[in-house]
């Protein structure tokens, strides 16, 4: 790869990879927490929690991305707790960028996770609990097994989306090489310079080459966890 | 004893329950669909709450509105078998059948080797619930509740959505499962054939409101229930005794209530308990018995009731003895027979039956 690829977007790949795997991990539990709620809680003001939920999925990702420098900037609110407690400052970082990322993928995963559980026969809790089970041995037994194909789902829309996360990223931590310049963030930055056409259209191979692979990778995957939670699989495909 | 006393508005409709349940056998709820039984039965498991009443089980009181007790589904330690059986598809049959098993109640049959054994299900095992038919996964959900060694056991329409010969190969099972462990077992259905063939006690429910409760035999023998009993289908359920065997001619003698009456050979001990169900179409009635017919069976007996007619037929209930208990047997005839024999109340008769319906599975009854 080193003799197709500079160094600087070699750096960019794996920069991109690092920071779509962890806006998964960190938004993954919180996704699966909302998804129960909303798919099964019944409180006042669910509706408003839904729409916060589904906001970055509306909004333009700049004005995400300028929330989020707002808030978690040098002198913003989140910034300095964050600062005066942990000594961390993300903002202008790929931790960052990984944020960015975990927001803008979030009502994505969320809305799988929750269609898979709302796809549960609620019956099938009633009899675990009928047996013996409390809400946890439900929940880890019963919900999440079933659910699985919706976690999944829910991870790849998430991962995909933050390999291509652009405007959130680039107004909240900017465009630094190395340090928060992600796959689109560099392939910008080469199309805005004379010559850059070569590089460009590397960039765009490498993006479609990961995408195919997450594709099947989760096509693989969904498959093997039908196959485990004894569905069967319908027609030749 | 289970106390079952329940109000609870569900829409338009509203179920108002007042029973006392025998702590052994088969106590079966009847009635139409709708007519509240299944809420009933969800009440009992923790799956539905009342607005007010108690419900309790021997001492431990489930639900009591007044001392604000509600017990957790979970808590409860009932099995329920669902009409649609609810395995668990993520799992196999044996993970499944051990998913509510209890540890700490290891001295306590059944042990899984019994229930896969009383319900043919060793081949199954390692299934999945996709791969079974109807018939198999109503057994391993009836295995799965066993398994977690309920204090009872609750079963909804557990037959309903299966087809006849599945049916045929699960009912059996069904009769089987007290030999296993002595619970009370809750079954609700709205097939009289079923509730014949399995229940001790009949509960009969119409509009969510008890009807009657009473044993089978006495239930389906009275005359003002038959709305909810069922028409067509209509007879005698009778409880007698094997008295003796007639090799020559492959029979059997029963006793009922000192009657005899002789079924073809059904190879059981003198003395054992059988059912018998005899429909109210396969009796006739004669003044004096018929030398030329080809009844095996005519029992002289006694008008008791006479029935209102419904078109051209009417049903007549006939004392098999003059005791007051004695057993009763049904007999549907035309109006005109009726009326060109002068049938009238206490009239002395002879029962001619066609047909005996013996069900061998209920041979292992509380009454034996």
């Amino acid at each position: 790869m080193d003799t197709f690829l500079s160094e600087t977007e070699t750096t960019a790949l794996w920069l991109t990879l690092k920071v779509a795997i962890w806006s998964v991990i960190v938004s993954i539990l919180p996704a699966i927490a909302v998804a129960l709620v909303l798919a099964r809680g019944r409180f006042p003001g669910k509706s408003v929690l839904d729409g916060i939920v589904h906001l970055p999925l509306v909004l333009p990702p700049v004005v995400v991305g300028y929330l989020l420098l707002v808030l978690f900037s040098r002198n913003g609110p989140l910034g300095l707790w964050l600062k005066s407690h942990f000594d961390i400052s993300i903002a202008f970082s790929w931790q960052g960028a990984a944020l960015a990322s975990a927001v803008m993928a979030f009502p994505l995963m969320v809305r799988a996770i929750r269609l898979s559980l709302e796809a549960i026969d609620p019956g099938l809790e009633a009899a675990a609990k009928t047996l013996g089970a409390g809400r946890l041995r439900v929940l880890m037994t019963i919900t999440l097994p079933l659910a699985l194909p919706g976690l999944l789902a829910g991870t790849i829309l998430g991962f995909a989306r933050s390999l291509g996360e652009f405007g959130a990223t680039i107004t909240f931590v900017s465009n630094i090489p190395g340090e928060t310049q992600t796959l689109p963030l560099a392939l910008f930055s080469e199309a805005q310079i004379p010559g850059g056409e070569a590089a460009a259209l590397r960039l765009t191979l490498i993006s479609v080459v990961i995408a195919f692979v997450a594709l099947g990778a989760s096509e693989f995957l969904a498959r093997r966890m039908r196959a485990r939670i004894g569905l069967k699989e319908r027609g030749a495909s | 004893m289970i106390e079952i006393r329940i109000r609870k508005a569900l829409g338009a409709f509203s179920l108002d329950v007042d029973l006392a349940l025998p702590s052994d056998g088969i106590t079966a709820l009847f009635g139409a669909s709708g007519a509240g039984k299944s809420s009933i039965l969800n009440a009992v498991a923790g799956l539905l709450r009342p607005d007010a009443g108690r419900i309790a089980l021997g001492e431990g009181v489930l639900f009591d509105s007044d001392a604000r007790i509600n017990m957790p589904v979970q808590k409860r330690h009932l099995g329920v078998v669902f009409q649609d059986g609810r395995l668990f598809p993520h799992m196999t049959v044996r993970q499944n059948l051990l998913y509510g098993a209890r540890s700490t109640r290891t001295g306590v049959p059944p042990t899984l080797a019994d229930v896969v054994d009383l319900l043919g299900l060793s081949k199954l095992l390692d299934r999945r619930p996709c791969d079974l038919s109807g018939g198999e996964r109503q057994r391993v959900a009836i295995g799965r509740a066993l398994l977690m060694k309920p204090d009872a056991l609750l079963m909804d329409e557990p037959l309903a959505a299966l087809d006849g010969a599945r049916k045929a190969e699960v009912l059996p099972m069904l009769s089987e499962l007290r030999a296993l462990r002595r619970i009370p077992i809750l079954y609700v259905s709205h097939q009289m054939d079923e509730v014949v063939r399995l229940a001790d006690t009949l509960v009969l429910i119409d509009g969510g409101r008890i009807a009657a409760m009473d044993s089978v035999e006495a239930l389906t023998s009275r005359l003002d229930l038959r709305h909810l009993t069922g028409r067509h289908e209509a007879g005698s359920v009778l409880r007698a005794t094997v008295t003796g065997s007639d090799t020559e001619w492959g029979l059997t003698e029963l006793s009922v209530g000192g009657a005899k009456l002789f079924v073809s050979t059904l190879g059981l001990e003198r003395g054992t308990p059988v059912r018998l169900r005899i429909r109210a179409r396969d009796v006739a009635i004669a003044l004096t018995p018929p030398e030329d017919a080809s009844f095996l069976n005519m029992l002289p007996a006694t008008v008791a009731e006479i029935a209102e007619a419904d078109g051209a037929s009417l049903d007549v209930s006939l004392a098999l003895s003059d005791a007051p208990n004695a057993p009763r047997l049904w007999a549907r005839i035309t109006r005109r027979s009726a009326d060109r024999l002068g049938l009238h109340l206490g009239l002395p008769v002879h029962a001619l039956i066609k047909t005996v319906g013996i069900d061998r599975h209920t041979l292992a009854g509380p009454h034996k």
